[in-house]
């Protein structure tokens, strides 16, 4: 028996799904007249605005509890909700990363003068947050962070930096890792999550442009940055551990397998009313859908252990490792799909959604832990390390 | 779908009775073996579970069986199980008498002289045919028939005189919608491949963690390690794909459950063979070592009523012919369906 044989289909709750007609109803209504191309950039999508009025629908943190200002449904209901907003190419970038990690992360390990004054806030849509991991000399090495707080009677004294931190400069916080003590040194041991309000006075921050022309992640610099004793989450020296926690939050997400759907439902949409349509493009639907299938299974199975408090680490990574590759193939094979033909008359705008993700599309293998490093994980899943 | 009392039972029952000394006597023709096997099966009461209770069976659906099959495949079992499964539940479906023993399923061609040509998996050993002609359907005696080899050991061309045709009963077995033989068939073929795609996983990481080259297990090198790691993604894909095929709780799945789990599981085999036999080295494509016994049976059923192209065009035909987002095709397959 391995791990794989732990996981079982199953089927979101019929009264979960009751939420889906509303959220369609009103995507269809917010994003009528917006490009596919722009719809693409989806959970990369950042529009502040929008995040604002799903917050008013109650839809950001609408697993949460209602204490704490969230809608207390099922994280099934959120589940649906992901799907809606992936499917429709919701610009939900602004508080993606607050509703999918910050929040549960504050919820698990923050003190109550922490959830008090973060969850309401992010729930209300006026509180956007980053995530500080990689630093240039760490990266899938994410060990070697160099970034320090150091205690210090007002609280902790913050130095370092952090880079490809997404939305940074368009967040209110950022919760980082950072080392509380020892050096690279001891690795997984000294490390503490922190919570840094990104308003402070020694932080510089750069958007980095990227190949497509826009500036989602970051550069981050703390220069003698002053934190007070509440930046601390959960306990000093066990940020480590935390971590790698929310890492299953991360991995196995609708996201992870609908980074390019956009593009395949307007291919498809081009191809429905195309004249003499080559065998082949059926052949390729059909095996983009047949992989689909299966793997929507399994991060709904992932997400049913976890709604029974199980942390599915090692089945996350199986699931993000191939919805990426998947989420890759789709541009690269519709690609060669329309310049297969001999005239193709593709319309401009499914080119222009083709660019953008061909553009891309390296990105799905790099967040949130690269191929190398989820193999990693795997193997030692398997019982190999 | 390994959680429940008929997979324990099956479990237990194969692990005794299905060694691969077994399977290597039923491969090397091997009657009594195969007979005394079935026997088991039989009296476990495997073999009726897709009939109808009103028939004497046990009225399970595909789901239900699942697992059963899953474990066949993870045991190489050799003999035509799933297929009896399906043709005695057509056949009590629709009135007719069910045959004693194992029952292949086949679809047949009438040739000029009358006689009925078809490819019957496990046509060497099972007892009889189902065999489809057009809308008639006929139960043929496989001792009788003109049998050659064919691609599988156990598999055969078959052909029958037409007297023989002539003399059998001619029946009507009116199938669901949009349902043929291969619609029929390829959820529980993908179920088996399923069990024989985890097998030979378990079989590769213990290799691979025993196996010493350069002085450690080659398990610990990192470029075997991710071979693996995307051996395990495909199994792991595989199984959920069976699953998805045999979500229904009739005999009967959707031609898309069907072909999501036949595409799925056949693309995903070539991979783990792949893989298991570059881990293995030499000694896995040695008659010695049980391996084959996996690979070679996975092979087949990858090819065995269309292989993963088949079942692409089929699912992108459904695509095309859906309006609307992919979400909601995608959505509709896991409900229950028929």
């Amino acid at each position: 028996m391995t791990i794989l044989d732990s996981i079982n289909l199953f089927a979101i709750p019929s009264e979960a799904e009751e939420i889906r007609p509303e959220i369609r109803k009103f995507l269809i209504e917010e994003l009528a007249g917006v490009p596919e191309n722009m719809r693409a950039r989806s959970w990369g999508g950042y529009d502040a605005e929008f995040s604002r009025k799903v917050a008013d629908k109650g839809w950001i943190g609408i697993a949460l509890p209602k204490e704490y200002g969230g809608g207390g449904r099922s994280a099934f209901t959120r589940y649906i909700l992901l799907e809606e907003f992936l499917n429709f190419g919701a610009p939900v970038g602004a508080h993606w990363i607050a509703d999918r990690q910050s929040a549960p992360l504050l919820l698990k390990y923050g003190t109550e003068e922490q959830k008090r004054l973060h969850i309401p806030a992010i729930c209300r849509g006026e509180s956007f947050f980053c995530i500080g991991m990689s630093e240039p000399e760490a990266g899938s090495d994410l060990a070697g962070i160099k970034t320090r707080a150091v205690g210090n009677d007002s609280g902790y004294l913050l130095n370092g930096r952090k880079i490809w931190t997404t939305n940074a400069h368009r967040c209110q916080y950022m919760i980082a890792l950072v080392r509380t003590s020892g050096t690279s040194s001891d690795r997984h041991k000294g490390l503490s999550q922190i919570i840094v309000d990104l308003s402070l006075p020694g932080i510089t921050i750069r958007p980095i442009k990227d190949l497509s022309g826009d500036s989602h992640f970051c550069e981050v610099f703390f220069d003698n940055v002053q934190l007070s004793h509440n930046a601390l989450i959960g306990q000093e020296g066990e940020g480590w551990q935390q971590v790698t926690a929310e890492l299953s939050l991360e991995r196995s997400g609708p996201e992870r397998l609908f980074s390019s759907i956009i593009l395949l439902d307007q291919w498809l949409g081009w191809v429905r009313t195309s004249q003499n349509l080559p065998a082949s493009s059926a052949l390729l639907a059909g095996k983009l859908f047949t992989r689909l299938a299966p793997l929507r299974s399994m991060s709904i199975a992932i997400q049913s252990k976890l709604t029974r408090g199980e942390s599915p680490a090692v089945e996350a990574a199986l699931v993000k490792e191939l919805g990426t590759t998947l989420e890759q193939y789709i541009p690269s094979a519709i690609a060669d799909d329309i310049f297969s033909r001999e005239d193709p008359h593709v319309p401009g705008e499914l080119l222009l959604t083709l660019q953008y993700l061909t553009e891309i599309s390296p990105a799905f293998s790099l967040r949130g832990g690269t191929r190398e490093i989820l193999r990693g994980i795997i193997a030692r899943g398997l019982g190999l390390r | 779908m390994d959680n429940d009392l008929l997979t324990d039972a099956a479990s237990h029952l194969l692990a005794q009775e299905c060694t691969a000394g077994i399977v290597r006597d039923i491969e090397g023709g091997n009657r009594d073996s195969a007979r005394a096997l079935w026997g088991h099966i039989e009296d476990a009461g495997f073999a009726d579970a897709l009939v109808d209770e009103a028939y004497g069976g046990a009225g399970l659906g595909l789901a239900h069986i699942a697992g059963l099959l899953s474990r066949c495949g993870a045991h190489a079992f050799p003999l035509p199980l799933a297929d009896t499964l399906i043709g005695r539940a057509l056949l009590a479906h629709a009135g007719h008498a069910r045959p004693s023993g194992t029952l292949a399923l086949a679809k047949g061609r009438l040739l000029d002289d009358g006689s009925v040509h078809a490819v019957v998996d496990g046509g060497w050993i099972a007892d009889s045919a189902l065999v489809q002609l057009g809308e008639a359907w006929h139960v043929l005696a496989l001792h009788a028939a003109r049998r050659q080899a064919h691609a599988f050991i156990l598999d055969c061309t078959a052909r029958w005189e037409a007297s023989l045709v002539n003399d059998a009963r001619s029946m009507v077995i009116s199938l669901p919608d949009d349902l043929d033989l291969h619609v029929l068939r390829a959820p529980l073929l993908a179920a088996q491949m399923s069990g024989a795609m985890g097998a030979i996983l378990e079989r590769t990481l213990e290799y691979a963690n025993n196996r010493q080259q350069f002085g450690r297990p080659i398990g610990k090198f990192q470029a075997v390690q991710n071979q693996l790691a995307v051996m395990s993604e495909h199994v792991f894909a595989a199984r959920m794909a069976a699953q998805l095929g045999c979500v229904s709780s009739t005999p009967f799945p959707t031609r898309l459950q069907a072909a999501i789990a036949k595409a799925r599981c056949s693309e995903a085999a070539l991979a783990a063979i792949e893989t298991s036999h570059a881990v293995h080295g030499a000694i896995g494509i040695t008659d010695e070592l049980d391996l084959h016994l996996f690979t070679r049976r996975l092979q087949a059923w990858r090819q065995s009523s269309g292989s993963e192209s088949y079942w692409h065009i089929k699912a992108g035909e459904a695509l095309f012919a859906h309006q609307g987002l992919t979400l909601d095709l995608l959505r509709s397959v896991s409900s229950a369906g028929r």
